[in-house]
């Protein structure tokens, strides 16, 4: 875990739940926090520069944007090449969040968790089996995991205390 | 959406200056004034198109723990078990999935003790078990989705 100090940990409460739509966004948070605007811009580049903010931008419903298939494919793969393949499967241009987790072995021996979005399942299937075929002889069992319906969407989030 | 829309949502993902007046440069690029800009990002996320915009943080680095949790719920209880789930602050995201593990969340807290209290009292007030599956390591998070 990243020490962050008090300024930092504002900064991350004022801007979680978005950027404010106004000119110069930055010194409106510098505004309600307190602060210098270049003070703010710094430490964001920081965070930026050190992956503490995956990216600033847009995050599109992917529902609302016509992909309508979203799967979490999973494999059981061996532990010996779960972290090369991991690396591989990741970097495919088609896949939105690739992880390593627990198994919970026998009701979910799966160990490499694969999010993969399309318009329908034709689509995801087929780069199922792309990843399918790259893992190949390592997976000794797999699944696919269509999410029916988002029952709640709240983010991650800083817990800001009494703030 | 119309074709502009269409062209800040694939555009606008990603790398967002951080400057002074980042939103007048980025409708430079797409082609538009600052302010019809603004005006777009505004409408998207009042109808849902955008769930955000703004800096995407890894919270884990930041402070507290999270795991991925499934249950497998009957389904004649299912709606009344979600209103459970969602209802607890922990829960950051919750999805019905086609599996005999029919419900998956996110639980955000602020330490691996508190998860487990969670997860006890999720059990306690819905009669299912929890399956608990912590992440090992996190190979790649972050796609972009082109309209």
């Amino acid at each position: 875990m990243d020490r962050l100090d008090d300024i930092d940990r504002r900064i991350v409460l004022a801007t979680q739940a978005g950027l404010p739509l106004t000119p110069h966004p930055y010194h409106a948070v510098a505004e309600q926090i307190g602060t210098t605007p270049d003070e703010v811009m710094h430490r964001m580049q920081r965070m930026h520069k050190e992956g503490i903010i995956r990216r600033i931008g847009a995050v599109p419903n992917h529902y609302a944007i016509g992909y309508r298939a979203n799967a979490m494919a999973v494999w059981d793969v061996d532990d010996a090449c779960v972290d090369e393949l991991g690396m591989l499967i990741g970097s495919l241009p088609f896949v939105s969040h690739c992880y390593r987790r627990m198994r919970r072995p026998p009701l979910w021996p799966y160990s490499l968790f694969v999010m993969v979005h399309g318009t329908n399942r034709a689509e995801v299937e087929e780069k199922v089996a792309h990843i399918g075929a790259l893992i190949g002889a390592a997976a000794r069992a797999h699944a696919v995991l269509y999410s029916k319906r988002i029952l709640k969407k709240a983010g991650l989030r800083l817990n800001g205390g009494n703030e | 959406m119309d074709a502009i829309d269409r062209l800040i949502v694939n555009l606008m993902q990603n790398g967002f200056s951080i400057t002074d007046s980042p939103y007048r440069e980025a409708a430079g690029l797409i082609g538009i004034s600052e302010e019809e800009l603004i005006e777009r990002l505004a409408r998207m996320l009042e109808s849902g198109v955008l769930t955000r915009f703004g800096p995407l943080f890894q919270i884990e680095r930041i402070g507290g723990a999270f795991t991925l949790a499934a249950m497998s719920v009957p389904k004649a209880d299912f709606e009344h078990v979600a209103a459970i789930v969602n209802a607890m602050p922990e829960v950051a995201h919750n999805y019905e999935r086609e599996h005999e593990l029919n419900m998956w969340f996110v639980l955000a807290t602020e330490s691996p003790e508190r998860t487990r209290e969670a997860i006890a009292r999720i059990e306690r007030e819905t009669g299912c078990k929890v399956i608990d599956l912590p992440k090992c390591r996190e190979y790649f998070v972050g796609l972009k989705f082109e309209v």
